[in-house]
């Protein structure tokens, strides 16, 4: 089980790009492929984002301390996806034409915030190796908590660039917020407390 | 002799084929035998080559069904066509209430080779079939209170499953300044490729108006009223600093989120530059003559 598990996180999180693979040789990309594809690696940087930081409270609440593995893949996989996705935007989109990109960085917030995300990610994912880890000492782990600034700045990104209904992306935000409401110590000790209860209660009863 | 399965000839073939054909009839018009006028397309795409068939029919936005454009294709085969009435009311001398069967026998039939261009950015060149609004409208008579034609699609959520969605305000409502609706450009399209107009894209009669922005195109019309006061659009309502009544494409007005400079034609990969009222000013300027365009977007 425990040996399956990382193979298990490379494939779920590689499905997305296959996906795209075989939408492409099917000629699948929809009338607008050069959309389709900055839509799709969005939504999958965004999604694999929300998993990685799901993690560290899933084992807060539940000590299944095997899945810690998990936080540091999706993450670097979130930043992978990203990377397709602002390589689509310069590259496919917009075709290097820097002048058209500056304008474009200016004028849109959405791409503003993107952009600070997709830096976030970037640097975290090349920091996030043993080397750097020893390297950076107690500034690593303070370092990584802006992963949560990143989801942040992309639920905005999200909310800005959509047409009118800001219903899905509000719900990824929701969704990072509350991860991060669970890290703040005040309401951690609370759970904590409560569980302690409810564990030694169960304790008593047996 | 090898026979050619009719499933294998695309509409494109069809239509470019009696495209042809007409054209011929031209030249046979020309020395005084046919009248060419109801046949011969009327090209304001300016020879562009027309965007496929499989994109312009699978590549729609029409939010009453989907708001993934891929989807509304199979989801609007849901939508009944046949009856339809479309009315015609409000400040006009002569109301009435037309079967679209009706329009199509007392309007003659024009094809419309014309740019579109979505908000998106992206845009597609479309052979429309339909007549000038200004036919219908002169038929109706506006009185002289009337200053603005507001058109509503059909309400119908048990076929069109995106009404059920209550973030937007439905009917979708668009709207024209009389004098806009008149221009020769304006269009009650009820066809394109030479058939029927297929249910994604507003079948039985919709509008296109190629200077605006795509979504101003509004689909399966059941109202035309004439009215004094402006309308206001399910967009302008949805997103009231986004969407303006007039919204005309114009590349000096930018917007939060896609380029308006710039714009991608479905089917080819380079952007291209986006023209003021997407190449129609020649016909629409003067619409528009001493108005601030970044005021009234
Ligand atoms: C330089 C950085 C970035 C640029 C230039 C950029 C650009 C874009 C563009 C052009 C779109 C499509 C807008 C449209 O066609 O309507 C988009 C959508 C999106 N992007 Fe980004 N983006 C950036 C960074 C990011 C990052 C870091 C993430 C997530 C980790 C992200 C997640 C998304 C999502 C979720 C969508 C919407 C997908 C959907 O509607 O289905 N973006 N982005």
């Amino acid at each position: 089980m425990k040996k399956l598990f990382k193979p298990a996180i490379h494939i779920l999180c590689l499905i997305p790009l296959f996906i795209l693979i075989s939408d492409w040789l099917n000629d699948e990309l929809t009338a607008n492929p050069i959309q389709y594809l900055t839509l799709s690696t969005g939504k999958t940087a965004l999604r694999l984002l929300t998993l990685s930081i799901s993690i560290t409270p899933i084992i807060f609440l539940t000590a299944k301390r095997d899945l810690n593995p998990a936080r540091k893949l999706l993450g670097l996989y979130a930043a992978f996806y990203a990377a397709l996705h602002f390589s689509i935007f310069v590259g496919l989109d917009y075709f290097f034409d820097w002048e058209l990109i500056y304008e474009t960085i200016l004028e849109k917030p959405y791409v503003l915030v993107g952009f600070a995300a997709f830096s976030i990610l970037s640097v975290m994912a090349v920091t996030s190796t043993k080397g750097w880890k020893r390297r950076l000492k107690k500034k690593w782990k303070p370092l990584h908590r802006f992963i949560y600034l990143a989801g942040i700045l992309v639920t905005l990104h999200y909310i800005w660039l959509v047409k009118s209904d800001i219903r899905e992306p509000l719900l990824y935000g929701a969704i990072i917020a509350l991860f991060l409401l669970l890290r703040i110590p005040g309401i951690k000790n609370v759970i904590t407390k409560f569980k302690n209860r409810t564990d030694s209660a169960k304790a008593a009863e047996a | 002799m090898a026979k050619i399965r009719s499933s294998e000839i695309t509409p494109e073939e069809v239509y470019l084929n009696r495209r042809k054909f007409m054209k011929g009839l031209g030249a046979i018009a020309a020395v005084g035998m046919v009248s060419p006028s109801s046949v011969l397309p009327k090209n304001f795409g300016k020879e562009e080559e027309l965007t496929s068939f499989k994109s312009i029919t699978h590549y729609n936005n029409f939010y009453e069904f989907s708001t993934d454009k891929e989807e509304v294709a199979e989801l609007s085969g849901a939508l009944t066509t046949s009856p339809w009435d479309v009315e015609v009311t409000g400040l006009v001398e002569k109301p009435a209430k037309f079967s679209v069967d009706d329009l199509k026998s007392k309007y003659a039939q024009e094809e419309r080779v014309y740019r579109l261009r979505c908000v998106e950015g992206w845009s597609m060149v479309i052979p429309w079939t339909g007549f000038p609004v200004a036919s219908l409208l002169k038929d109706a008579q506006p009185t002289s209170k009337a200053k603005f034609m507001k058109m509503t699609t059909l309400m119908r959520p048990s076929e069109m499953k995106g009404q059920k969605n209550r973030w937007y305000d439905w009917p979708y409502v668009e709207g024209l300044r009389l004098d806009e609706a008149m221009n020769d450009l304006a269009l009650f399209a009820t066809g394109l490729y030479g058939k029927d107009l297929p249910n994604q894209n507003g079948a039985p009669i919709r509008l296109v108006v190629p200077w605006k922005y795509g979504f101003k195109s509004i689909k399966s019309i059941v109202k035309i009223e004439l009215v004094e006061q402006m309308p206001t659009s399910l967009w302008m309502k949805a997103a009231p600093a986004e969407y303006g009544f007039y919204s005309n494409v114009n590349p000096n007005v930018s917007h939060p989120r896609w380029s308006q400079k710039s714009e991608r034609r479905i089917g080819e990969f380079r952007r291209r530059k986006t023209l003021m009222f997407n190449g129609y000013e020649e016909e629409v300027s003067s619409l528009y003559s001493g108005m601030d365009l970044k005021k009234y977007f």
